[in-house]
């Protein structure tokens, strides 16, 4: 398998200039604000998402964590992705990544959707960092839900 | 042309034992094999080793011709299984030298060998009329240390829970030794069990065990050794190392996975309750109450990892076959190799002793700031298999601050051109990532 399929330019990218990176308080003060830990217990790879929320709108995702080029830069994807828009279009982008990274590599990433997301396309054929790649995404799912959004339905069969 | 005479009396070159390493790859089917377009590179072998084809021609060998249940049958093909499992136990037990045939307990694998032990310990807690030395409460202490594979921890930890029991440990120094210096207020007369690795599977390092077991003795504790990355790599003399169990697991030694050893003197053995209960391991059965067959039936409930079992006797024939000394020998070799050439790759750190003495042939290592994850991909995609991650030992990464690591391992059949890929696929990893 070709390596530069998994480590795209755009995740390299991601991986070495993470946007929105590191925890941040919110700057509006009624905001609601959720936080998650997760880890892969499997490698070590932690993230930590906080996400400030006022009504459904998310103004504002930050997060820090340990882990792989993979869940680094997914990281920083899904702050870029996901930042300041509302629960239903977040639900959309969710869903649209999660199905991306649970389609073994047969699934066509939809640019408009997604944006950089789609670099995560050749991600999905190596199962051993599927999980990886969506562990910001289930610790933003938790975070977002603490802080009143609700982003699912989006279970993961990876 | 200059040569450096070695004194007398100390060995000499040749005595040294060798074995040709290209006839004993020409036993291993996979070493063929390619990964991503390139020859397999495989240095994880302190994860599983690989099974030469005498191992796995007996394995199939025994299903196909004397596959039967073993210690109930008295037709033909009961008696050939029994034969062969009871004579895989032999073989064993004349491998690491135990004194007697029956102290060679199959389990599954070392974990559950580990945990045999501390759930006898737990059951003889349970009842006054067990013996002392296997009865805990609070105030008794378990000792491990902060090198232990998972397997070796949590067993413990749980033991403790259920008997109100105190864990300690040995901590590890800076260069991944253990660190023995607390040895007399670690190790004392509170102290039930000690339990150690032998060899650690993420630093390499091999503890000596000689003041440890003399402390143990003197406080009139239990001595416990994982010797699950040591069996498969020296020879090992369980009467030498005097500890009063080890336990090791087949798939490191070149024999099928599903089958482990618990090794324990015979006195110990004899003295401790059963652990799980069910078919062959009773003595009588009625409707109240049931009386225990003497180790090892005691201790293997159920129908056995038969075939397994008779692999592993042939795996200990072939290890035996090369000589454990002469493999012994290669990996130190393969280790000095690898510890230099390690050394020429720019930013890369090595976790556990950077020389080849009280080491074996497992290294682990950072490079850079590159997430292991990323260094065993890009080595994957070269053929290259190295293990990342905490390896099981999650407090040994704790102890170097690094959250995984990346840990390359040799055996009897890893060459120093193998050596060689890694480096060059480290150098690729950089060319990415930096």
């Amino acid at each position: 398998m070709q390596l530069d399929q998994l480590y795209q330019e755009i995740i390299l990218d991601h991986y070495k200039r993470p946007q929105g990176r590191g925890l941040r308080d919110a700057d509006r003060p009624d905001a609601e604000v959720g936080e998650a830990h997760h880890v892969n217990p499997t490698c070590g790879d932690e993230v930590t998402v906080r996400v400030a929320a006022v009504g459904d709108i998310v103004v504002d995702i930050s997060y820090d964590g340990a882990g792989c080029s993979i869940s680094q830069a997914s990281a920083s994807v899904l702050y870029d992705r996901l930042s300041g828009r509302c629960a239903g279009e977040i639900a959309a982008v969710h869903a649209g990544f999660v199905a991306l990274m649970s389609g073994r590599g047969q699934v066509t990433p939809d640019e408009e959707l997604l944006g950089d997301g789609v670099a995560f396309a050749g991600v999905a054929r190596y199962p051993a960092r599927v999980k990886c790649a969506l562990l910001p995404w289930m610790a933003f799912k938790d975070a977002a839900a603490r802080a009143g959004v609700g982003v699912s339905p989006t279970e993961v069969e990876a | 042309m200059t040569t450096i005479a070695i004194p007398d009396g100390m060995p000499q070159y040749d005595d040294v034992p060798r074995f040709d390493v290209a006839a004993v790859r020409a036993d291993f089917p996979i070493l063929d094999r390619e990964v991503n377009g390139h020859r397999l590179v495989y240095l994880d072998s302190a994860n599983t080793s690989h099974k030469p084809r005498q191992v796995l021609d007996v394995l199939a060998g025994h299903y196909a011709m004397h596959n039967a249940n073993v210690s109930r049958s008295v037709h033909t093909l009961g008696t050939e299984a029994t034969e062969a499992y009871e004579g895989a136990r032999a073989k064993i037990a004349a491998f690491v030298n135990a004194p007697s045939v029956d102290e060679v307990v199959f389990t599954k694998n070392s974990t559950e060998a580990i945990n045999v032990v501390a759930y006898a310990f737990s059951n003889a807690s349970l009842r006054a009329d067990a013996d002392e030395r296997f009865r805990l409460g609070p105030g008794d202490e378990i000792v491990i240390s902060e090198m232990e594979h998972h397997s070796n921890i949590v067993p413990w930890q749980l033991l403790a829970e259920r008997t109100g029991a105190t864990l300690r440990w040995f901590p590890v120094t800076d260069t991944g030794r253990l660190d023995e210096s607390g040895l007399a207020d670690l190790v004392t007369e509170r102290t039930k069990i000690v339990a150690l690795v032998h060899t650690s599977n993420i630093l390499g390092t091999v503890n000596a065990t000689a003041r440890i077991t003399e402390r143990v003795r003197q406080v009139g504790a239990l001595l416990l050794l994982d010797c699950s990355q040591s069996v498969p790599h020296q020879p090992i003399d369980v009467v030498d190392l005097d500890a009063d169990f080890i336990v090791f697991t087949g798939h490191k030694m070149c024999g099928p996975t599903g089958i482990g050893v618990l090794w324990g003197r015979g006195e110990l053995l004899a003295a401790m309750p059963p652990v799980m209960g069910g078919g062959s391991m009773i003595e009588t059965v009625s409707m109240a109450r049931s009386t225990f067959a003497a180790p090892p039936a005691r201790f293997e409930a159920g129908t056995p990892p038969i075939a397994e079992a008779v692999a592993l006797g042939a795996a200990v024939d072939y290890l035996t076959g090369v000589g454990m000394r002469a493999i012994q020998w290669h990996e130190k070799e393969l280790t000095a190799y690898a510890l230099d050439a390690l050394a020429t790759v720019p930013g890369l750190r090595i976790f556990g002793p950077t020389v080849p003495v009280g080491r074996g042939g497992t290294i682990s290592f950072a490079l850079g700031d590159v997430h292991p994850h990323d260094v065993g991909q890009v080595l994957d995609s070269l053929g290259v298999q190295v293990r990342v991650g905490h390896h099981c030992a999650k407090p040994v990464c704790t102890r170097f601050g690094v959250p995984a690591m990346t840990r390359a391992s040799f055996y009897l059949y890893t060459t120093t051109e193998e050596i060689d890929a890694l480096v060059a696929g480290l150098e690729q990893v950089r060319r990415i990532f930096d």
